[in-house]
């Protein structure tokens, strides 16, 4: 699978830009501030109908403008190109077609065509919440298994309502079992299923990301991400029933999947804490390699591959170990931004790998 | 803001723009059409609804939008009284009367459940309802209530507080649309519709 062509119109700094594109690597590169990230962000659209970096359709309209489109021919199956269109005119619902026809869901589209980025912004997956962290493995899983995203969004209207009766409850003051007990019993059907396939993600999941962490940091490093789950400390009935008293003074769910995190490790100790700045970046992009490798073991091809500066954030022996993944042909269709063509170049013009190179500089872009 | 040449007029717009999907636009070109209309039509009009808000009846059965003190299903003498449909509103009563299928009655929940919207089970008819299959006549109770989250924690609700008495308790299928290709049916209905399949011989029996 790989994106052809790529049409923008009043998406964040262009106002009309088209771009070709082949099937191996895509290079933008030009000075800070041009908006080379805007492309990838644009492919990311494509992919999950919504930006990388920005939550707010509207705020990715370019400046006095009413609206932006993103077109993109891809092509999956030999030779028969497939369009994606994606139009957010201000105050309107968010549009999302593919050859013409919209969607009535968005989640419909979601890993038909996949995709991964590799970004600086990535270590936020250590540093920030543990909302972050689950969103993410939700958003892997998800590309796959349409179900667990269905059950996902059920799950969290249960606990919605469970948490609204929890409040009226203490606001009212009165207590009824059966009110309570109905939502618990969506809540464990849900949460377990949940609970499961997020352990057997993992566990598979893991192997894949210790090989990369190795193979890019040249360490031997112990690396684990620990999952954890209340509902790992015993059957989720059990726990919901023990947890009532609890519930009712917070006036909330204080039980449940919702709280679920990961423990980045390395050699025993967290990497939020006691990973150097470089082990740290290994951790992440490793993540992200293990995300490709899975993805395409179980799509049976290569998603298209979005590396965000990454050349000038890692330092040298993590990026030769990159480079190398990419010219041994590991992935298929790469975006690539980078502030140095001389860099690009060095990299990519002795490597027998099919590349272009987008220059981007405002005056194209404005 | 516009400006009214009438503060009759202005006053009408406002009246009719609080209806649903109504905006100020449409409320004037429908003021300005009632102008255009003779008296007696307006009148007809004006009081057809003031008697629709101040006449109306729910079923003192079903709870069912009604003229009389029981709605005219749960009076007909043709209707199977042993079967009772459950659904959240009136308009429900409607789609399903529609297709000619229901030969039972109805119980009209007035809502589902929803805490976040202040709607517990007593602000439902749903004691009513248990009081209904307490008298004995009821055989079959059709749980008809959306397919939301919500829609089935009620079927829960319901399930257990109807489950000790002796009747049968269903719920309507749900899945693939009646005419859809499978192949552009999305993928959670489609694979819920293989979860909940059916014998196919209950089906054939049910159609001939
Ligand atoms: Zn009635």
């Amino acid at each position: 699978m790989y994106l052809k062509k790529l049409t923008l119109t009043n998406f964040k700094n262009y106002s009309q830009a088209d771009y070709q594109f082949t099937d191996k690597i895509n290079c933008f590169v030009g000075n800070n501030g041009v908006g080379k990230t805007n492309l990838l962000d644009a492919i990311h659209y494509l992919s999950f109908c919504k930006s990388y970096f920005n939550p707010i359709d509207s705020q990715n309209i370019r400046h006095q403008e009413d609206f932006f489109a993103i077109n993109g021919v891809y092509i999956r199956k030999e030779d028969s190109p497939e369009h994606l269109q994606c139009i957010q005119k201000r105050n309107h619902r968010k549009k999302f077609l593919l050859n013409k026809k919209e969607y009535d869901r968005l989640a419909d589209h979601i890993g038909q065509f996949p995709l991964v980025m590799i970004s600086p912004y990535d270590r936020d997956l250590i540093n920030d919440g543990s909302e972050l962290r689950r969103k993410y493995i939700d958003s892997v899983i998800s590309q796959f298994d349409k179900f667990y995203l269905d059950d996902l969004i059920n799950y969290h209207k249960a606990l919605f309502q469970r948490n609204a009766l929890l409040k009226t409850f203490s606001e009212r003051k009165y207590f009824d079992t059966g009110e309570l007990e109905i939502w618990d019993e969506q809540m464990i059907r849900l949460g377990t299923i949940i609970h499961e396939k997020r352990k057997t993600f993992l566990d598979q999941f893991i192997p894949i990301f210790r090989h990369y962490f190795n193979f890019i940091s040249c360490e031997e490093e112990k690396v684990d991400i620990l999952y954890q789950s209340q509902l790992s400390d015993g059957e989720y009935g059990a726990l919901l029933a023990d947890a009532v008293g609890r519930d009712r003074s917070a006036q909330y769910s204080t039980v449940g999947i919702h709280k679920d995190d990961l423990d980045f490790m390395i050699s025993g100790y967290p990497a939020k804490r006691f990973g150097s700045q470089g082990q740290q970046k290994a951790f992440v992009i490793a993540i992200k390699l293990a995300q490709f490798d899975y993805t395409r073991n179980i799509k049976g091809f290569k998603p298209v591959l979005l590396l965000d500066d990454v050349f000038d954030k890692l330092d040298d022996l993590r990026v030769q170990q990159l480079i190398s993944l990419v010219s041994e042909n590991n992935f298929g269709q790469v975006f690539i931004t980078d502030t140095s063509e001389d860099r690009i170049r060095k990299i990519f013009d002795n490597m027998e790998i099919e590349h272009k190179i987008f220059r981007i500089s405002s005056a194209v872009s404005g | 803001m516009n400006i009214y040449p009438s503060k009759l007029l202005e006053s009408a717009v406002t009246e009719l723009s609080r209806l649903p999907g109504i905006g100020r636009k449409t409320a004037l070109r429908l003021a300005l059409h009632l102008l255009r209309r003779d008296l007696t039509e307006v009148e007809a009009f004006g009081n057809a609804v003031i008697k629709l808000r101040k006449e109306i009846r729910y079923c003192n059965e079903c709870h069912n939008i009604s003229d009389t003190e029981v709605c005219s299903i749960c009076a007909s003498a043709k209707r199977d009284r042993s079967t009772v449909c459950v659904v959240e509103t009136i308009r429900d009563v409607m789609a399903i009367e529609n297709t000619g299928q229901m030969s039972g009655v109805y119980h009209v929940l007035g809502g589902i459940i929803s805490p976040m919207e202040g709607i517990g089970p007593e602000e439902l008819t749903i004691e009513s309802l248990v009081n209904r299959v307490a008298e004995g006549t009821v055989k079959e109770v059709v749980l008809a209530l959306p397919t939301t989250i919500e829609g089935d924690t009620t079927n829960f609700y319901l399930y257990r507080r109807l489950k000790d008495f002796p009747l049968k308790i269903t719920t309507i299928a749900r899945g693939v649309s009646i005419g859809d290709e499978l192949e552009f049916t999305d993928e959670v209905t489609l694979g819920r519709s293989i979860l909940n399949r059916t014998l196919y011989e209950v089906m054939f029996a049910k159609k001939s």
